[in-house]
């Protein structure tokens, strides 16, 4: 088997298939890394609209909490072919890498407005307390005050979620996305062996997902661990 | 007029009541100090005072306004007179004491910060911690955090000090740093709200004790009468299980 891998990697790494690789890879960092920046902006707005306080904001919530709990509850594959077939319903004329990327911002935003809730309930409310006597306003209690301090519980579980996310976008493969797990069934197809033809994508997955993580260690040190 | 008066004041946590038609008046300058077992409503009525526990019936006049506390313009102008200091200090973690004391004035406030910032180091060496403006709370002793977190409420330049137990989360070593600032404080004529179960603290420093029992005023007079000699019986009880250790 070795002789057979060392006889055909002249013959995988070609020009072309490097390219297809590197398109691939790029598709899957998109996905992630959009995924991950709106996902978490949206996420961090639907936490904040949980603390809002007063009548009116009563559907909102509601709508919010019903999206969250949706989206958190229905599997990644069939959030993608709902949206995949919600946009084919209302006659939406997009591509499948634009179906995921929605999906993937549905989900991440779905989990990340429950990690920053939590981060955000983890703060004793007499800091509230304190910032509200003072005449603080909401934005700012929750500026100055709450966000700075929930960083340490919301920044790890959040990273990880998004590296389980980078894992995640797999599943855009079976609507047809050429992403990384897509090149490697192809590669695979195409006679290549599958040590080879996915451990190069499993490569590819690692180098995607090991400066993420670096960097989620890298915000915990700065923004939670350290205030000085 | 006195300056706050307080006309049967309701408060209740769902259907808990707690307070029970509170009714006193406190002149400026009057330190007044509310004193009974726990639990009977003198931590909520502070903080109804301030807006963070809703009264359901009663009036509160502040300078001879009434306070509406379901109006949030009300409120935030109530509150802009008031300042509170709590058991457990609650300083925002996340600042230096400095910090602590200049962020309010400067972002509720919106006064020059370079101008907030000389008053809060001279307020944080007033209370003795001139050498700890850059420290957190985590790094400060119990004392010196409700210190900071004194100093932290005078920088709101309130005309009412609201003091809730400020002593009964310390060790016993750490009183004395935090009375000593009150005393200062008293001596400068501040007028304050203390809820203390610091007998001889009370009877040196107020001009007028208040002692509450199940969500009511029992019997108001001079500190030294209330402790010494109470009419009602319920303060007769009180006392004599206070003073007997």
């Amino acid at each position: 088997m070795i002789e057979s891998l060392w006889e055909e990697i002249p013959r995988f790494f070609t020009y072309y298939n490097w390219i297809f690789l590197l398109e691939a890879a790029v598709r899957t960092l998109v996905l992630t890394g959009v995924g991950c920046l709106i996902g978490f902006a949206l996420g961090f707005y639907l936490a904040i609209v949980r603390v809002f306080r007063g009548k009116k904001y009563i559907p909102l919530k509601v709508v919010t909490i019903f999206f969250v709990e949706f989206f958190r509850r229905v599997p990644f594959l069939v959030t993608l072919m709902l949206v995949f077939f919600f946009c084919q319903g209302v006659q939406l004329n997009v591509s499948v890498f634009t179906v995921a990327l929605i999906t993937v911002c549905l989900i991440s935003a779905s989990y990340t407005a429950e990690i920053v809730r939590a981060g955000l309930e983890s703060v004793h409310p007499a800091q509230w307390e304190a910032g509200e006597v003072m005449n603080f306003t909401l934005a700012q209690k929750l500026r100055l005050i709450v966000i700075p301090q929930a960083w340490k519980v919301i920044l790890p579980p959040a990273f990880s979620f998004f590296i389980a996310l980078i894992k995640d976008t797999a599943l855009a493969s079976q609507i047809g996305v050429i992403e990384l797990t897509y090149v490697g069934k192809v590669f695979n197809n195409k006679g290549f062996t599958a040590v080879l033809a996915f451990g190069t994508v499993l490569i590819m997955y690692y180098i995607i997902s090991y400066p993420l993580a670096r960097f989620g260690a890298w915000m915990e040190k700065r923004f939670a661990l350290s205030k000085h | 007029m006195p300056y706050l008066s307080i006309e049967d004041l309701y408060v209740s946590y769902g259907h808990n009541p707690v307070l029970l038609g509170i009714g006193f008046a406190v002149e400026k300058g009057e330190i007044i100090s509310l004193i009974g077992p726990s639990g009977s409503g003198k931590s909520t009525l502070l903080r109804a005072l301030v807006g963070l526990t809703k009264p359901h019936a009663g009036r509160v006049f502040l300078d001879g306004r009434l306070i509406d506390y379901s109006n949030r313009r009300s409120l935030r102008e109530t509150r802009d007179h008031f300042a509170i200091v709590f058991q457990q200090y609650n300083l925002f973690q996340n600042m230096t004491a400095l910090r602590n004391v200049t962020i309010a004035p400067i972002k509720v406030k919106k006064r020059v910060p370079r101008e907030v910032e000389k008053e809060a180091v001279a307020l944080l060496e007033k209370v003795g911690l001139g050498d700890k403006l850059k420290s957190y709370p985590d790094e400060l002793s119990g004392g010196q955090q409700q210190r900071v977190a004194i100093a932290r409420a005078l920088a709101f330049k309130p005309d009412i000090l609201l003091l809730d137990e400020v002593t009964s989360a310390l060790d016993p070593e750490l009183v004395k740093e935090v009375l000593d600032t009150v005393r200062m404080l008293a001596r400068e004529g501040m007028t304050m709200l203390i809820v203390s179960h610091e007998m001889a603290f009370v009877r040196e420093v107020s001009s007028k004790a208040v002692f509450m029992d199940e969500g009511k005023v029992v019997e108001v007079g001079l500190p030294s009468q209330i402790l010494d000699h109470p009419k009602a019986a319920r303060a007769q009880e009180f006392m004599a299980k206070i003073l007997r250790h």
